[in-house]
C-alpha cells in the first residue's frame, strides 16, 4: 500500500461519511413533505425553493440551542452515548456497493471495503448499533428515557434473529458472504424473486431494528414523554436523530443490495458496452459508474419512500404485539425461508429459472397461509371491565 | 505496520479488560468489556480471519453485552455487588490459580521451540467454508451436543415461565 492509495482512501471514506450525512438532511424535508402531503397538509415549503434550504435552516437552529447536561446524568456515558449512536450508523456504509465503477486495478470506486464477509460485517455493525440508544437512556438517569432504552435492547435483541436468518436466504442464494458477489450474481434475476418471503421478512425485520415506526415504542411520546433522547437537547440530539435516519436510509441499501439487484438494471452492461466502443475506456467506465450509482440511489429512494408511506399509514404497535411478531410469525418465517431455500438450491442447481419460480410460490404460499392464520379479528377478545 | 496496529489494539484489549474489573459501576464495567470485546475482533482481523472477527462482534458485542446492559438496566443493579457478601477463600483460590496460569503462559512462551510456526496465514485461513466443513464434519459430535445444551436453555426458561404464569 502506497502514500497515495492511503490518500485516496482517506478521501474515499471522507466521501461517503459526508454523502451519509447529506442524504440524512435531505431524507427529513423529504419525509416531512410527503408526510406533510399524505395528511393533507403542505409542509415546510418557505426556506428557499420548495422548502429546499429547510435542513440548513433546522442544522443551523441546532447548533445554536443551548446545550444541557442533567445534574445527576452519568457524565462520561452520557457524553460519549451520542457517539456510540452515530459511528455504527457511518461505517455501516463500508462494505454496501454503491454502484459498479473500475478503477482499472480490479477494483471500484464505488464500493469502500471489498471483504469477503462483507454481508456478516454489516450484520455486525448493525447489532452495535443499539448501545447508543440503550446507555444513553440508561446515563440521563430519567425513568422514561431508561425504560425507553430498556425497550431499545430487547426489541433489538429479539429482530436480530429474523434479520439475520432472512439475510441467510440471500447469501445462499448466491453462495457468497460477499456484498459485490451477491450483486454480480443477481444479473439475470433480482433476490427479490426467489427470496421473495425472505424479502418481506427482512423489509420488517430492519424496521425494526432501525426502531423506526410503526415499531418505534423507544420514543413513544405518548406513553415515555419523548423516549431515550428526552435529556439530550442541541447537537447531541441532532446526532441521535441523524443516527436514526441515515441507519433507515442504510437499512433501505442493504435491501437493495441484497434483494433489488444493487446497482443492476436490465441494458446497463449494454449501454456501457456501447459507450466503451464509442468512446474508450475511461468515458466507458464513468458512464458505467454514474448509471450504476443513479440506478442504486433510484432504488434505495423508491424503498424510503415506501419507509415513509409506512409511517404514515400503520399506528404504532403495542410491545406485547411487537414481541410476537418478532418471535412468533418472522422468526419462524425466515426459518421456513432458509429451509426452502436450501432444499431448492440441493434439488435443482443447475435450473435457475425453475427454482426461481419454485420460491416465488412457496414464499407467496406461505406469507398468505400466515397472513390467513393470524387475521386480526378472527380470534374474538372478550374484555371484562369489572370481574363479577 | 501490522505490528504497530497489533501492539495499539493489544493496549487497548489489555485496558479494557483491566478497567472492567476495576470499575465500580455494572454498565461501566459492561461497556469496558465491549471495548475489549471489539479490540480482539480487530485483532482476528490482523490474523486474517475476517469471519472471526465478524462472528466475534455479532456475537459477543452485538448480543451477549447487550443482554448485560438489558438485565442491568432492568433490575437497577448498577452498584449491587457487596463487599460483605463475598466467599473468604475465593480470593486467596483466584488469585493461586490465576498465578498458576500465568507461569504456566510464560513458560511455553520462553520455552518457543513448542510453538507452531506462523506460515499459512493466507485469506482462506479462517474462511466461512473451512470452519463450517470443520464444524460439520470433524467436530459434529460437539456441537450437536452444544446445541442441545443451548436448547435445553431455552426448554427451563418456558418451563420457568410457564410454572410462574400458572402459580398467579
Amino acid at each position: 500500500m502506497t502514500r497515495v492509495d492511503i490518500v485516496i482512501l482517506i478521501v474515499k471514506c471522507i466521501v461517503l461519511a459526508l454523502a451519509a450525512t447529506g442524504v440524512f438532511a435531505y431524507f427529513t424535508l423529504f419525509e416531512r413533505r410527503l408526510l406533510a402531503r399524505m395528511q393533507n397538509r403542505v409542509g415546510p415549503n418557505r426556506a428557499g425553493p420548495a422548502g429546499f434550504l429547510q435542513p440548513i435552516a433546522d442544522a443551523l437552529k441546532l447548533f445554536f440551542k443551548e446545550d444541557v447536561t442533567p445534574l445527576l446524568a452519568d457524565r462520561r456515558v452520557y457524553l460519549i452515548s451520542p457517539a456510540f449512536a452515530i459511528v455504527p450508523a457511518l461505517i455501516i456504509w463500508a462494505t454496501i456497493p454503491l454502484g459498479m465503477w473500475p478503477d482499472g486495478r480490479g477494483g471500484n470506486w464505488l464500493q469502500l471495503a471489498e471483504v469477503n464477509v462483507g454481508i456478516l460485517y454489516l450484520l455486525a455493525v448493525t447489532s452495535i448499533g443499539v448501545y447508543g440508544i440503550a446507555i444513553a437512556g440508561w446515563a440521563s438517569n430519567n425513568k422514561y428515557s431508561m425504560l425507553g432504552g430498556v425497550r431499545a435492547s430487547a426489541q433489538v435483541i429479539s429482530y436480530e434473529l429474523a434479520l439475520g436468518l432472512a439475510v441467510l436466504g440471500a447469501v445462499m442464494q448466491a453462495q457468497s458472504f460477499s456484498t459485490a458477489e451477491i450483486v454480480e450474481r443477481q444479473t439475470l434475476m433480482w433476490n427479490v424473486v426467489p427470496q421473495f418471503l425472505g424479502f418481506v421478512v427482512f423489509i420488517i425485520a430492519a424496521t425494526a431494528e432501525v426502531v423506526r415506526a410503526p415499531f418505534d415504542l423507544v420514543e413513544a411520546e405518548q406513553e415515555l414523554v419523548g423516549g431515550y433522547n428526552t435529556e439530550y437537547s442541541s447537537m447531541k440530539f441532532a446526532l441521535f436523530f441523524m443516527s436514526e435516519y441515515v441507519k433507515l436510509v442504510a437499512m433501505n441499501a442493504i435491501a437493495v443490495t441484497l434483494f433489488l439487484g444493487g446497482w443492476q438494471f436490465p441494458g446497463l452492461q449494454t449501454l456501457a458496452a456501447a459507450a466503451t466502443q464509442q468512446y474508450g475506456f475511461v468515458i466507458g467506465n464513468a458512464v458505467l459508474g454514474l448509471a450504476s450509482l443513479g440506478a442504486f440511489l433510484l432504488k434505495v429512494m423508491l424503498l424510503s419512500f415506501v419507509s415513509v408511506w409506512v409511517r404514515a399509514t400503520l399506528p404504532r404497535v403495542r410491545y406485547d404485539q411487537l414481541m410476537d411478531l418478532g418471535w412468533k410469525v418472522l422468526l419462524p418465517l425466515s426459518l421456513a425461508n432458509v429451509v426452502v431455500t436450501a432444499v431448492l438450491n440441493v434439488f435443482l442447481p443447475d435450473s435457475p429459472v425453475v427454482t426461481a419460480i419454485a420460491g416465488l410460490v412457496i414464499g407467496t404460499g406461505i406469507l398468505l397461509a400466515t397472513a390467513a392464520i393470524g387475521r386480526p379479528g378472527k380470534e374474538k377478545r372478550r374484555v371484562t371491565l369489572v370481574q363479577g | 505496520m501490522e505490528l504497530i496496529l497489533f501492539f495499539i489494539t493489544a493496549a487497548i484489549a489489555v485496558a479494557g479488560a483491566v478497567a472492567m474489573l476495576l470499575s465500580p459501576n455494572a454498565i461501566h464495567s459492561a461497556l469496558f468489556l465491549l471495548l475489549n470485546f471489539v479490540a480482539i475482533s480487530v485483532l482476528y482481523l490482523l490474523l486474517r480471519a475476517p469471519f472471526l472477527f465478524a462472528v466475534q462482534l455479532i456475537v459477543y458485542a452485538g448480543a451477549i453485552i447487550v443482554l448485560f446492559i438489558f438485565v442491568v438496566m432492568l433490575l437497577g443493579a448498577e452498584h449491587a455487588e457487596d463487599e460483605r457478601e463475598r466467599i473468604a477463600w475465593q480470593r486467596p483460590l483466584g488469585l493461586t490459580l490465576a498465578a498458576m496460569l500465568l507461569g504456566l503462559m510464560g513458560y511455553i512462551v520462553l520455552r518457543g521451540d513448542q510453538m507452531a510456526p506462523v506460515t499459512a496465514l493466507n485469506e482462506q485461513f479462517a474462511s466461512p467454508e473451512r470452519i463450517a466443513a470443520a464444524l460439520f464434519t470433524t467436530y459434529l459430535l460437539p456441537f450437536e451436543i452444544t446445541a442441545f445444551l443451548l436448547l435445553a436453555a431455552v426448554v427451563g426458561v418456558v418451563v420457568l415461565h410457564l410454572s410462574g404464569a400458572k402459580r398467579t
